[in-house]
C-alpha cells in the first residue's frame, strides 16, 4: 500500500517536472540526409550558446523536407536539390532557398592496383550511357598515358534510390553531354540508361568493392571516411582537379548565384574548381508563423554562418565562401517574424 | 435412446443468453474479426486513392510498359512484376523441395535426439532480420556467385539455355531468388514439419502391411496425405517472398529491365518502392509508386487465388475439408 502511493507520488512529480521544462522551444526541421552530420552538429553546439532552444532534425530525405515544408509540419525543411517551379508554386506565402554547406561527388573505381585515373566529362557520360564498355577505350587510355588499365568490362554502378548525389551527378552529365541530357537528364532519380544499382552511398560502395571494374559516384565524405580510390576530373577551364575541400569552395566562388539562390554549380569555371559539387538548402519561409519560434530560427542560422561554417572543413564539407555568405546572412535578415 | 438427444442442437450465432461476458466477449472476437477485414479493405482504398492520378493519367498501358523515367514522368510497372513474380518462382522452386526434404528428414528420418536441437536451429533463421541477409548476401553470396557458381553454371551445358546466357554481375535474379528461398525456408519446414506429424501413424502402419519400402511409405502414405498442407506451406513462403524487400533490394542489381537470362539484374515491386518512396518529388511519381503498392497487392491477392484453385482442380476439394 505504502509502495503505490510512493510510486503516484513519484509519478506525479515527474509529470509536473516535465510540464514545467517545456518552457524550452523546440523547432523542428526534416530533410536531406547528406547535410545531416553537420547539421547535428550545429544544433549540440547551438544548444550551449542557447540552452532555451532545441532543434529535431528527421534526415528523411530531400523529396520528404520539401512535402514537409509545403504542409507547414516543420518549421524549416532541408534540400539537396532546389525545389522545382512546379513544387515552389505549391507553397502558400513565399518560401526562401537558403544554401548552408556544399560537398562534392567523385568517382569511385575498383581496377586492379588501384592507379589514379583522369576522366573528362565526355568520356565520364559515356560510361555511364553504356557507349563505353572497356578500361582499355581509346578514350580512358588517351587521358591516361602511361597508366596500366586493365583489359577487363566497365560495371557501372548508380544510386537506386533517389538521393541529392544522384542529382548533383546527373546535373553535371547533362551539363557536359547533350546525349546524356536526352536520354537520361538530370533528377535525384533518373532512368540510367545502362548499370547496376545500389542502395545509399553504402550499397554503392559494397557493390564498388565486390565488383572487378566498377565504376560509380559517391559522396566525397564518404569516399574518404572509407578510403575508396578516386578520379581526377577535368573541369571547364581545363584542369585536371582532384576533388576536395578546397576545390569545392573554389566552385562555389565562381559559380553564378542568382538572387533565389536556387543555383547549379557544376562544371564551374574557375581555374581550381571541381567539376562536380554541390550545394544543399535550408528551406524557410519569409513570414514565419510563430514569432517566438521564428525569432529563434533566424538567430540560430546567423550563428550557424557565423561560427557554424567554420566547423564545416572538420566533418569534410566546404563551408560558403565570404561573398556567399554576406548575402545569404543579407536574406536572413530578411525573415519576418 | 436417439443421436439428437446427445448431441446439442446447433448454437445459433448470437445466442440469446443474459450472461454478459459470454456476449461481450463474443463481440470482441466479432469485432476483432471484422478489424482484419475493415483493414485488409482500408489499405486496398488508400492506395487506391494515392494511385488514382497515375491511374488516369497511365491507363491499363501502366501494367505493360517498361518505362520508368522520374525526368520526364513517364512510368510503367512491368518490369517489377515480371521481377516480383520470377524471383518469387525461384525462391518456390529451390526453398519447397529443401523444406519438404527437410521436414521429412525431421518427422521420418532424424534420431529423437537430434530433432529438437535441428528444429531450434532452423526456428533460429526465421529470426534472422531481413537486412542482415541482405547484408550477408551482398559480400558472401554475391561474390561467391559471380565467382563459382555462376561460372560452373555458364561453362556446363546449362550455359547452352537462354536462361544462363550473358554477362556475370552476381548480382541477379538468380541471386534474389536465392536470397529470398533461404529466408522462405524456415516457415515451409516448420508448416509442412506439423502438417507430416499430423499425418496418423495409422497410414505408415498400413502401408508398411502392404511390404511398402521407406521411401514408398513416404510417398504414398505420408506426402499424398500431407500434399494438400504441404501446398499451403508453399503458399504461405509465397506470400512472403512476393513483399520480401530489403534483402532482396540489396542483391538483384535494381535495374528495372526484363531479360530471359537469370544472371541479367532485375527489379521487383517491393525493392523499387523502398528505394524511391523518400525521395519521389512530383505528383505523378508518387502516385505512380502508390500504383505499384496497388498492384502488388493485387498480385499477392491473385496469386493466392491462382494457389487455391491450382488446389481445388488437382484434389477435386475445397481447403479444410477432412479427406
Amino acid at each position: 500500500m505504502l509502495h503505490t502511493k510512493k510510486i503516484l507520488a513519484l509519478a506525479l512529480t515527474g509529470l509536473v517536472a516535465v510540464a514545467s521544462a517545456s518552457a524550452q522551444t523546440l523547432i523542428n526541421g526534416a530533410g536531406a540526409t547528406f547535410p545531416a552530420p553537420i547539421y547535428t552538429k550545429w544544433f549540440s553546439e547551438y544548444s550551449k550558446v542557447d540552452p532555451t532552444v532545441t532543434f529535431n532534425y528527421q534526415a528523411i530525405g530531400s523529396g520528404g523536407g520539401q512535402k514537409q515544408i509545403l504542409a507547414e509540419t516543420v518549421d524549416f525543411g532541408a534540400s539537396d536539390g532546389p525545389m522545382s517551379d512546379e513544387n515552389l508554386a505549391k507553397a502558400p506565402r513565399a518560401l526562401w532557398h537558403i544554401p548552408t554547406v556544399a560537398g562534392a561527388v567523385v568517382i569511385s573505381y575498383n581496377i586492379p592496383d588501384s592507379p589514379k585515373i583522369k576522366l573528362d566529362g565526355e568520356t565520364l557520360a559515356n560510361i555511364f550511357l553504356g557507349k563505353i564498355t572497356n578500361w582499355r577505350d581509346p578514350a580512358i587510355v588517351a587521358l591516361n598515358p602511361g597508366v596500366r588499365l586493365p583489359d577487363i568490362g566497365i560495371v557501372v554502378v548508380h544510386r537506386s534510390d533517389g538521393s541529392g548525389t544522384s542529382y548533383i551527378f546527373t546535373d553535371y552529365l547533362s551539363n557536359v553531354s547533350a546525349d546524356w541530357k536526352s536520354k537520361a537528364g538530370k533528377g535525384t532519380a533518373v532512368s540510367w540508361p545502362a548499370g547496376l544499382g545500389g542502395k545509399g552511398n553504402a550499397g554503392v560502395a559494397g557493390q564498388l568493392k565486390e565488383s572487378p571494374g566498377s565504376i560509380g559516384y559517391v559522396e566525397l565524405i564518404y569516399a574518404v571516411q572509407n578510403k575508396l580510390p578516386y578520379a581526377d576530373l577535368k573541369n571547364a577551364s581545363g584542369n585536371y582537379i582532384t576533388p576536395t575541400i578546397e576545390s569545392v569552395v573554389a566552385a562555389l566562388a565562381t559559380a553564378t548565384i542568382p538572387d533565389d539562390f536556387r543555383f547549379s554549380m557544376v562544371n564551374a569555371p574557375g581555374a581550381d574548381a571541381y567539376p562536380i559539387a554541390g550545394v544543399t538548402w535550408l528551406l524557410v519561409y519569409e513570414q514565419q508563423k510563430d514569432p517566438v519560434k521564428g525569432q529563434k530560427l533566424v538567430e540560430f542560422l546567423k550563428w550557424a554562418y557565423s561560427d557554424g561554417e567554420k566547423m564545416a572543413s572538420s566533418l569534410d564539407y566546404a563551408p560558403l565562401p565570404d561573398s556567399v555568405k554576406e548575402r545569404v546572412l543579407k536574406r536572413v535578415g530578411e525573415i519576418k517574424y | 435412446m436417439s443421436q439428437s438427444a446427445i448431441l446439442p442442437e446447433a448454437t445459433p450465432l448470437i445466442r440469446a443468453t443474459s450472461h454478459w461476458p459470454d456476449r461481450s466477449f463474443r463481440w470482441l472476437a466479432i469485432g476483432a474479426a471484422c478489424m482484419i477485414l475493415l483493414l485488409i479493405a482500408l489499405v486496398g482504398w488508400q492506395l487506391s486513392r494515392g494511385a488514382h492520378l497515375a491511374m488516369t493519367a497511365f491507363g491499363p498501358g501502366f501494367l505493360t510498359s517498361s518505362k520508368w523515367d522520374p525526368v520526364t514522368d513517364e512510368y510503367g510497372a512491368w518490369p517489377f512484376i515480371f521481377g516480383t513474380l520470377l524471383s518469387s518462382f525461384l525462391a518456390i522452386v529451390i526453398a519447397v523441395p529443401l523444406g519438404v526434404a527437410t521436414a521429412l528428414f525431421l518427422t521420418e528420418m532424424a534420431p529423437l535426439r537430434l530433432r529438437q536441437p535441428i528444429v531450434t536451429l532452423i526456428e533460429m533463421l526465421a529470426a534472422v532480420p531481413s537486412v542482415i541477409f541482405g547484408l550477408w548476401g551482398i559480400f558472401m553470396l554475391v561474390p561467391w556467385l559471380r565467382d563459382h557458381l555462376f561460372q560452373w553454371i555458364a561453362h556446363s551445358w546449362l550455359g547452352y539455355l537462354p536462361f544462363f546466357k550473358g554477362p556475370i554481375y552476381g548480382v541477379s535474379m538468380l541471386a534474389g531468388g536465392i536470397v529470398v528461398a533461404i529466408m522462405i525456408l524456415p516457415i515451409i519446414t516448420s508448416v509442412s514439419r506439423e502438417i507430416l506429424r499430423s499425418v496418423p501413424n495409422l497410414q505408415r502402419e498400413a502401408a508398411y502391411a502392404l511390404g511398402a519400402t521407406h521411401w514408398e511409405v513416404i510417398r504414398i502414405a505420408v506426402l499424398s496425405y500431407a500434399g494438400r498442407g504441404i501446398f499451403g506451406a508453399a503458399v504461405l513462403g509465397l506470400g512472403r517472398a512476393l513483399g520480401e524487400t530489403m534483402a532482396v533490394t540489396m542483391v538483384i542489381g535494381n535495374r528495372p529491365e526484363v531479360s530471359a537470362s537469370l544472371f541479367a539484374p532485375g527489379y521487383t515491386l517491393a525493392s523499387v518502392i523502398a528505394n524511391e518512396f523518400t525521395e519521389a518529388n512530383s505528383d505523378l511519381y508518387i502516385s505512380s509508386l502508390f500504383e505499384l503498392g496497388l498492384v502488388l497487392l493485387v498480385v499477392t491477392f491473385l496469386v493466392n487465388a491462382a494457389a487455391q484453385l491450382m488446389l481445388r482442380t488437382l484434389t477435386g476439394q475445397g481447403m479444410g475439408k477432412i479427406k
